[in-house]
């Protein structure tokens, strides 16, 4: 093993030397290293995992090697995972090691940072949501959409079992939220969608006293603003129903508070701020109503004084959690993403509303503008659902979409390919540079 | 109890070491703020120039009370039914954000402050060279590429998919659970995959008394019943009481190896034949991983599924409470049903498939992806010596420790980390003296096995200097009084925090903050 600093064998990060390490077997009394194991002979593992030892600057070399077989591609995708710049400052903070290498706040009297720090970030959602409570995260939206889900059986107001999420619906997070809703006994069904927004009268058939639940986006996985939440919400509690909405924090900066159209829980991932494109890495909102504040899954920071009568922060109404409730807990969450939520708050703060609001309007027209230019092309139409887009929007291309997909990347750049003739595209401020070369391959890959 | 006199060792060595630090360190009361525990060698001390906003008693405010603004939505390209009215939000100019979240770092305690050895939680060193790993802007791809065009990506998870299962002894591996939770969850889907499967729908769960509490409540987030198990006065599965809980009903049995306790299960492959026996499953929790690097494996010793906390054996920073990641192994047998999708590679190249028989998903994407590259690049730095060599060293310390501290240790042999008892004082107290002693306490009071437990992990990453400072620590701790005890802590930035309070009147938000 070729390690470049002094301790020649074993694991770069025990300090311990042969030296120490002897001494210190002497004093528990022990011949050898392998004596301190109680491991009976017969499950004993005296094999080689064969995995050979590479130095530091070896292993950057092989991890770059392997990721330079990634082509490099100018990715115009969404459906859940964007794209928007993150400031150097946001980096550097959050890399600080207090930060990076602490654990969760059990210890509230050495780690009142992070606590403010994730009290701030609920405060940004309260804010951004108008509801009153919000957890300090979930692993992504995917998750915190199954964990609302299962919130609405321990509510009393809500009775019934069944789910209902909109048709255009992202498949991976419907399939989590399809193996939350297995232990509950709960069903997940779909309502219709009429270009490109909910049908409600649809939803208002398909609703009924066994409605447990309805999901709504906006924007949702086309990227279009979904008009009608108020009737949405409506119509959930005319049933006893939650009402439970997707969004993100920066569509949230322009569009209706959630609490103006009765929102009682708002899920979404929020790691669109504060960490860049990371293979579907997310940080899961979790907002909610103070009503089911007993009900909440996941950690809670709040606000006390300490024995100085001073103000300090504290997880606290722990009694619903796992360590203390064990099978009687709100949810089986222990680890989650706080640290993605520290970059999510410090970003939206160096943004401040003014940043924010001008990103959250800039979505809706440079989605606006691309489109209109991609409806320019002859074998093109775009946007095909004629409303308000948010970052993306779907254009119907008279080349199957799989050829689109495909010659795009020749080309290096990377669309969704939704249906047979529908592509999906997303353009933030990361990609709004390449816009001119992209329009002109679109054009020459649409004939 | 049993064992108490054999792991209750008061060496002459250990005295002479106490008295020495003693002899050397001004314990005189009140401690002086600048106190620091000191083996004598070097006496340098100082206080750093500190500037501090304290206007209002507090050392940092929030964002909101030093800057706040509201924009109205006014000319937005939305009609206005579709915005809202306005946004207040703080505002602070970056210098002046760089300052708080600084000066908010200054108030955190993290593994390079100095000793965290929190029982169960693994808090080792983690290596910064990782960090770049997974900052990498190659790295750094949406997740709806087409899998042709991310061959790179599924490569490295490929590989490490392939090393999981060599060093849990496993036949396949997935790695998209974002937690430990997460990973429990996905096992015990599993295991309701298989038996739904084969034999039809079982309807408990058996959990030990001292297991983590998500096992119990992942359990009963799947749906099952939990058939909480004794344990023995050993410390460990009391054999009789497993074969009384076990039977037709049972669809897995959860165990962590070594227990919380540290203990290694001797008679797990008795315990694997009775769950084994009656159709059920068993599962691996993979929290104390960390003991048992290079010397026994989870598959050899018949468990059929298992979750990795890569965040405590692979050395993945915790991050304040995450992000980890939670890959699961299974068998053989149990591969069709892993979550989709999953990597595999085919004449050179890698796709993502789904197999047969999938539980379906449990993270929207493909989970935690620059947590694995880190964990990647941990496994491919250590290697087989490497990781044999980080739990020797983790079992040595830990052992090391013990041996230093006058707390009773009641159960042993342990492994990578023991309980010890606090005895006539309350261990959530006596955490909260040692953080007056400028280190980080153990977990406290669990498992409830032991009287006031004080359950501790130093970890691979303490030399002998740090452990004898540490252990000097837990021994002032000991030595003092109650009041001293229910007084602490004075030198953190807060004091004792008023959990009561925080329940019964929560403000949770800024918004929320009383006006007092």
């Amino acid at each position: 093993m070729s390690n470049s600093n002094s301790h020649a064998t074993g694991s770069p990060y025990a300090p311990q030397t042969a030296a120490e390490t002897a001494a210190m077997l002497d004093v528990v009394g022990a011949d050898d290293l392998e004596s301190l194991f109680d491991v009976p002979e017969s499950v004993a593992f005296d094999g080689e995992f064969g995995i050979d030892a590479r130095s530091e600057r070896a292993t950057r070399r092989e991890v770059a090697g392997l990721l330079s077989r990634n082509a490099d591609l100018t990715e115009f995708l969404g459906r859940g995972h964007y794209d928007h710049y993150v400031p150097s400052v946001v980096d550097d903070l959050a890399s600080r090691s207090e930060f990076l290498t602490s654990y969760t706040q059990y210890q509230p009297e050495v780690a009142q940072g992070f606590l403010q720090a994730l009290f701030e970030f609920q405060s940004m959602l309260v804010e951004l949501t108008g509801l009153d409570v919000a957890n300090c995260s979930m692993y992504d939206d995917a998750t915190a959409l199954g964990e609302a889900a299962t919130l609405s059986q321990r509510v009393r107001s809500v009775s019934g079992d069944r789910i209902l999420v909109p048709e255009h619906l992202r498949e991976g997070k419907r399939a989590v939220l399809s193996n939350y809703a297995e232990g509950p006994d709960l069903t997940v069904e779909s309502y219709p969608m009429t270009d490109g927004v909910a049908d409600v009268p649809a939803l208002a058939d398909e609703i009924g006293d066994d409605t447990a639940m309805v999901y709504a986006e906006s924007p949702t996985v086309r990227g279009v603003i979904e008009e009608r939440l108020g009737a949405i919400g409506d119509l959930a509690h005319d049933h006893d129903a939650l009402f439970c909405l997707g969004s993100d924090p920066i569509a949230l900066s322009l569009l209706e508070r959630p609490a103006d159209v009765g929102a009682d829980v708002v899920v979404g991932d929020a790691a669109s701020l504060g960490t860049g494109t990371a293979y579907g890495f997310g940080l899961g909102m979790f907002v909610t109503r103070e009503e089911y504040l007993r009900q909440v899954p996941g950690r809670l920071v709040g606000a006390s004084e300490d024995a100085a009568d001073r103000r300090a922060y504290t997880l606290t109404l722990q009694t619903r959690e796992q360590h203390i409730r064990k099978e009687r807990a709100t949810s089986n969450i222990c680890t989650n993403q706080a640290w993605v939520a520290l970059r999510t708050a410090m970003h939206a703060a160096w943004l401040g509303p003014d940043g924010l609001v001008d990103l959250a309007e800039d979505c809706v027209t440079r989605a606006r503008d691309l489109a209109d230019r991609l409806d320019d092309i002859v074998g093109v139409t775009a946007p095909i659902h004629g409303r308000h887009h948010f970052r993306e929007f779907l254009a119907h291309t008279d080349q199957p979409a799989s050829a689109i997909v495909a010659d795009l990347a020749a080309d290096g750049f990377a669309v969704h390919a939704v249906d047979d003739h529908l592509v999906q595209v997303c353009v933030t401020e990361t990609t709004t540079d390449a816009t001119d070369e992209f329009v002109a391959a679109f054009r020459e890959v649409a004939k | 109890m049993p064992q108490t006199s054999s792991w209750r060792r008061s060496g002459r060595w250990r005295n002479d070491t106490r008295l020495a630090l003693l002899g050397e360190t001004p314990w005189d009361k009140p401690r002086p703020a600048s106190f620091t525990l000191d083996t004598g060698v070097s006496r340098v001390k100082y206080d750093q120039a500190r500037w501090t906003d304290d206007s209002d008693d507090l050392y940092e405010p929030l964002l909101s009370e030093k800057t706040s603004k509201t924009v109205d939505i006014e000319d937005s390209p939305l009609p206005d039914d579709l915005t809202r009215d306005s946004l207040s939000l703080p505002d602070p100019a970056e210098p002046e954000l760089a300052r708080h979240y600084t000066r908010l770092s200054q108030m955190n305690y993290g593994v390079e402050s100095g000793p965290f050895p929190l029982g169960s939680c693994t808090m080792k060193y983690n290596p910064s060279f990782t960090e770049d790993v997974a900052a990498r802007a190659d790295a750094a791809i949406h997740p709806g590429r087409p899998d042709s065009t991310v061959q790179g990506t599924l490569a490295l998870c490929h590989r490490l998919q392939d090393y999981l299962g060599r060093i849990g002894g496993m036949d396949a591996v997935t790695l998209q659970p974002p937690a430990g939770a997460a990973g429990e969850f996905t096992g015990i889907q599993i295991a309701k995959a298989y038996h739904e499967h084969n034999d039809g729908e079982r309807s408990e769960v058996v959990i030990p008394d001292s297991a983590h509490g998500t096992n119990f409540a992942t359990a009963a987030m799947a749906g099952y019943e939990v058939v909480e198990l004794p344990s023995g006065d050993d410390g460990r599965v009391d054999i009789e009481a497993l074969e009384a809980a076990v039977g037709d009903d049972t669809a897995a049995l959860m165990l962590t190896n070594p227990n919380t306790l540290g203990l290694f299960e001797r008679d797990i492959e008795h315990v694997a034949d009775i769950v084994h026996d009656a159709g059920g499953l068993l599962y691996y929790d993979g929290a104390n991983l960390n003991a048992l690097l290079g010397r026994a494996r989870p598959g050899d010793m018949g468990f059929d599924v298992m979750h990795y906390n890569v965040h405590k054996t692979f050395a993945t920073p915790h991050g304040g409470g995450g992000p980890g990641a939670g890959p699961v192994g299974v068998r053989e047998e149990l591969a069709q049903f892993l979550p989709n999708p999953h990597v595999r590679e085919r004449g050179g190249n890698y796709e993502h498939y789904e197999p047969a028989n999938s539980i379906g998903k449990v993270h929207g994407f493909y989970g935690n992806w620059p947590v694995l590259l880190k964990t990647f690049a941990y496994i491919a730095r250590l290697g087989d010596e490497g990781l044999r060599d980080a739990s020797a060293k983790a079992v040595l310390n830990a052992n090391y420790l013990a041996e230093q501290i006058e707390y009773e240790v009641p159960f042993g042999p342990f492994h990578h980390e023991f309980v010890a008892s606090a005895g006539e004082q309350d261990a959530a107290d006596a955490a909260k003296r040692m953080l007056d002693y400028g280190v980080h306490p153990p977990t406290t009071k669990w498992p409830e096995i032991v009287d006031e437990a004080l359950m501790t992990e130093p970890t691979e990453g303490e030399t002998r200097r740090s452990l004898d400072q540490l252990a000097a620590a837990f021994n002032a701790v000991a030595g003092d009084s109650d009041a001293e005890l229910a007084d602490a802590p004075s030198r953190p930035a807060a004091k004792r925090i008023d959990q009561v309070t925080a329940a019964r009147n929560p403000q949770l938000s800024w918004q929320a903050l009383d006006d007092t």
